[in-house]
């Protein structure tokens, strides 16, 4: 089915998704434009990840529709139309997504993390998926480590290799969940880099990331995801300067609490 | 000395067909026993709750019966339905379903063993569900699972000597006929027991090499 986006890249009406009697999304609209940043924060619990695993449909949503480039998806039970387990691979390998345990594949080495998809799903040759996968490596400072094991590198260097994975695909959606989440602290900056350099290459990203001030610098718009509802949304420097509900007061009080705190023990106030 | 050059040379070669013999058998029954022990271990995982059941309860019989009373169920039982088969067919049949289940017991540890992540960051780049289980799952299990493979192959060799009471010609029965010639039973079990050590030695270099070539691609 193709659809007028009416320029949005991704289009979500009334999303909602439960699992057994807990209701975790109840009712999410979002339109993202080409292009766009979107940060998405919030308490843990009250359904980021989950928002952003139904629309790559790993968790497929409960019922809602979702318009993705040229194809509409229509999850409601009643109308009988639910995608199928095809519409759905052809989906997720359109739309690139990162996890917070970057969960590389031990038994593959680097290069072929990155060429596995390709070939096997976009039946590029060899030759092609791995000139375009030794490209990818050596944008992100990894090509001298392409014959190793993923195992041997460090956090920060997996995550960033989790992310020329999906770029491999190349996706017109990039979601990344929780990415520097798992990492150690002086880890964190290589991942969030390369991250601020997609957005600035144009890539439509959605986030969902406890760091405030990656947030505030390079997203378009942030999100504050409440109880399984968009809270507040506007743009970052509104939004975390002059919070308007008193949920995401508390919400950035208690996160920019624990960044100072942090700062003050390693002496940096 | 010279007997022992002597009975080597009598009662060599008939010991070496049995034991080629051993050798076959165990291979077809290993064999047999990953297609049963694969397809239990998906079933167990399957969304339909009769393939779920189904896999449990042929685990939970062949777990809970012993391996002997299982031949005698498929070579001297299954006549009376009308389904008739040689000693060897039976033999490998029987213990092919028997080792199955312990298989699909290995197989389940390993696949639980590996992270959701592997699986979810497969289908996130559109692999099917399929796809994943044989290029990013099973590779995987199978390095984890290979000691406990090797262990169960080799129960399934010495299991082979359980054929000998359906008129099998392998080591055992071999032995015995021997034994019953001759009235030396030291000699000849003895003799068996070297040979089925000199197999399962064999069969357990074999699984050292396959378990260095895993570890190298790591």
């Amino acid at each position: 089915m193709t659809t007028d986006l009416g320029g949005s890249l991704l289009k979500l009406r009334d999303i909602r998704k439960s699992f057994g009697k807990l209701e975790v999304l109840k009712g999410i609209d979002l339109d993202v434009a080409a292009g766009e940043v979107v940060s998405i924060i919030g308490a843990s619990g009250s359904g980021k990840s989950t928002f952003l695993r139904t629309i790559n449909a790993i968790e497929p949503a409960d019922s809602g529709t979702m318009a993705f480039d040229d194809k509409t998806f229509d999850f409601d039970s009643t109308s009988g139309q639910h995608p199928s387990e095809r519409d759905l691979q052809a989906l997720r390998s359109r739309i690139g997504m990162v996890f917070q345990s970057y969960n590389l594949w031990p038994h593959k080495t680097v290069l072929e993390n990155v060429t596995h998809a390709p070939v096997r799903i976009l039946g590029k040759s060899r030759a092609e998926a791995t000139e375009m996968a030794e490209g990818l490596l050596d944008r992100i400072g990894l090509y001298d480590k392409r014959h190793t094991s993923p195992q041997r590198l460090s956090g920060g260097q997996q995550q960033r290799v989790a992310i020329a994975r999906a770029l491999a695909m190349t996706p017109r959606l990039m979601l990344f969940d929780e990415v520097t989440s798992a990492l150690d602290p002086e880890l964190v900056h290589e991942v969030l880099m390369l991250m601020a350099s997609l957005a600035a290459d144009g890539m439509t990203m959605l986030l969902v990331t406890h760091e405030m001030s990656f947030a505030r610098d390079v997203s378009s718009r942030v999100l504050f995801f409440e109880d399984g509802v968009i809270g507040e949304q506007g743009p970052p420097g509104k939004m975390l300067r002059d919070p308007q509900s008193p949920r995401l007061r508390q919400f950035l009080h208690s996160i920019l609490h624990d960044d100072l705190s942090q700062a003050k023990a390693g002496g940096l106030v | 000395m010279q007997a022992l050059a002597n009975d080597i040379s009598v009662y060599g070669p008939g010991f070496l067909t049995a034991a080629w013999t051993v050798l076959w058998l165990t291979v077809l029954t290993i064999v047999l026993s990953w297609v049963f022990g694969l397809a239990a271990a998906l079933g167990q995982r399957s969304d339909l709750t009769s393939v779920r059941g189904a896999a449990a309860f042929y685990i939970w019989f062949i777990r809970g019966t012993p391996a002997l009373i299982q031949i005698f169920i498929v070579y001297f039982g299954m006549p009376q339905l009308g389904v008739r088969m040689s000693p060897y067919m039976a033999g490998v049949l029987a213990l092919g379903i028997n080792s199955g289940a312990y298989v699909a017991e290995i197989v389940r540890s390993g696949l639980q063993a590996i992270p959701k992540g592997q699986t979810e960051s497969s289908l996130a780049l559109g692999f099917s569900r399929a796809e994943t289980m044989r290029t990013i799952i099973l590779p995987q299990v199978v390095r984890i699972i290979l000691p406990a493979v090797t262990n169960e192959a080799l129960s399934t060799l010495k299991n082979t000597s359980l054929l000998s009471t359906i008129t099998v010609v392998e080591l055992t029965l071999y032995a015995q006929t021997l034994i019953s010639a001759t009235f030396r039973p030291f000699d000849f079990y003895i003799a068996v027991a070297l040979i089925y050590l000199a197999l399962t030695t064999l069969l357990t270099q074999l699984a050292a090499f396959f378990e260095r070539r895993f570890a190298r691609l790591y």
